[in-house]
């Protein structure tokens, strides 16, 4: 582990409701270790410069997805970035697309709504395995949907996604993503109940392939990927409907 | 204490010159105008044919046989290829996976696959019109 410093001149946006019209840039001049990642050096300016900088955090290992920021414009995990890959000069501003509750804080309502509004969940229409049964999946059906389940709503697909920035109807990367986790899951059986959600104009049609989502993604759930699929699932489910094709039992 | 939420404006004009990634989709989807304007070339081409008149054909023919209508072809294709074909032939093992068992089969396959397709078709539309 290198424990070479070097000093970092920390540009943080900063919002008090309480005070501020708008929100302005603060800088901080903070001495980091090379080996530190961004959220150590906001760690740094909050115990050692400015007790009221407000920000999220919890795990510091990139499971909790709380601590997602712009860092010079691009949304990431601070707990992810390394100083060592960054400039002497770096920006960290709230997620983009996200109203600002209080400085990098922002309001994630929206999104965890339409969370919900996707149904992430198993949906049965047969009965459930006996009691002493369990549900049969295989590794090939689990491979279908695994990275999809990687994901740990850090929102930074949002931030990076012009189209949720535009209209704040469209459900947006994250949800869809889920919705088509469990779409893929041979275990669930309510494809045809997300369909109303997700065939309607502010679901996958109204994604028109940015990537930037998926470019972004920490995980690598590839969200732009599960859309494009949903996209082509949706297609093929009109056709059939058309063709009186009997389609998915779910 | 009080909520007040700020909201960041976002241009609906200008929003893709925030990042070279947008910049990129921008570019991409400009092409609709090419798209645009050979879906025009097409009609005017369908309407000389209509006309049943060999002059006017040969007239289109010529047309589009010029120089400056030559060099704009070619550009337009070169912009096909890097803002479409290219794009998009990387693309497509995202939106069409192909899992064998638990085995994905590897991106590179259903790329090269839509390389070849594509050029089986060229070659045949390229038969087709008696140039080869």
């Amino acid at each position: 582990m290198s424990t070479r410093t070097r000093t970092l001149e920390l540009e943080i946006m900063r919002y008090d409701p309480e005070k501020d019209k708008e929100p302005w840039f603060q800088t901080y001049t903070v001495p980091c270790i090379e080996d530190w990642v961004i959220l150590d050096a906001i760690n740094y300016v909050k115990e050692n410069l400015d007790t009221t900088l407000a920000y999220r955090w919890s795990c510091h290992m990139m499971v909790c997805g709380s601590c997602g920021m712009m860092v010079n414009g691009e949304p990431a995990l601070t707990c992810k970035t390394f100083i060592r890959e960054l400039p002497d000069k770096v920006r960290i501003e709230p997620l983009e697309n996200f109203p600002i509750e209080r400085d990098l804080v922002v309001v994630l309502d929206d999104v965890i709504q339409k969370l919900h509004k996707v149904q992430p969940y198993i949906i049965r229409k047969d009965p459930p395995p006996a009691e002493d049964q369990e549900y049969i999946q295989t590794r090939g059906q689990l491979a279908i949907f695994k990275q999809l389940t990687m994901c740990i709503n850090c929102m930074c697909c949002y931030a990076a996604c012009p189209q949720y920035g535009l209209d704040k109807n469209f459900i947006g990367p994250a949800a869809l993503a889920l919705a088509h986790r469990y779409n893929r899951d041979n275990r669930d059986q309510g494809k045809s109940d997300r369909l109303d959600i997700l065939a309607d104009h502010d679901g996958v049609w109204d994604c028109s392939f940015v990537g930037a989502c998926s470019e972004v993604c920490p995980k690598h759930v590839d969200p732009a990927a599960a859309i494009q699929q949903m996209k082509i699932d949706g297609a093929m489910e009109f056709w059939k409907q058309k063709m009186g094709i009997p389609g998915d039992k779910s | 204490m009080s909520r007040q939420p700020y909201v960041r404006p976002m241009s609906t004009t200008t929003w893709y010159m925030r990042n070279g990634r947008y910049k990129v989709y921008v570019l991409r989807e400009l092409s609709s105008f090419l798209v645009t304007f050979y879906s025009f070339l097409t009609i005017s081409a369908l309407a000389a044919l209509a006309a049943n008149s060999p002059d006017k054909w040969d007239a289109f023919l010529a047309s589009q046989q010029a120089t400056g209508m030559m060099v704009f072809h070619g550009l337009a294709l070169l912009y096909f290829l890097f803002f479409q074909t290219f794009p998009w032939f990387k693309l497509a093992p995202k939106a069409m996976p192909v899992y064998m068992g638990e085995k994905k089969l590897p991106d590179s396959y259903i790329i090269i696959g839509h390389y070849v397709a594509w050029v089986v078709v060229s070659v045949f539309i390229l038969w087709l019109a008696g140039v080869i």
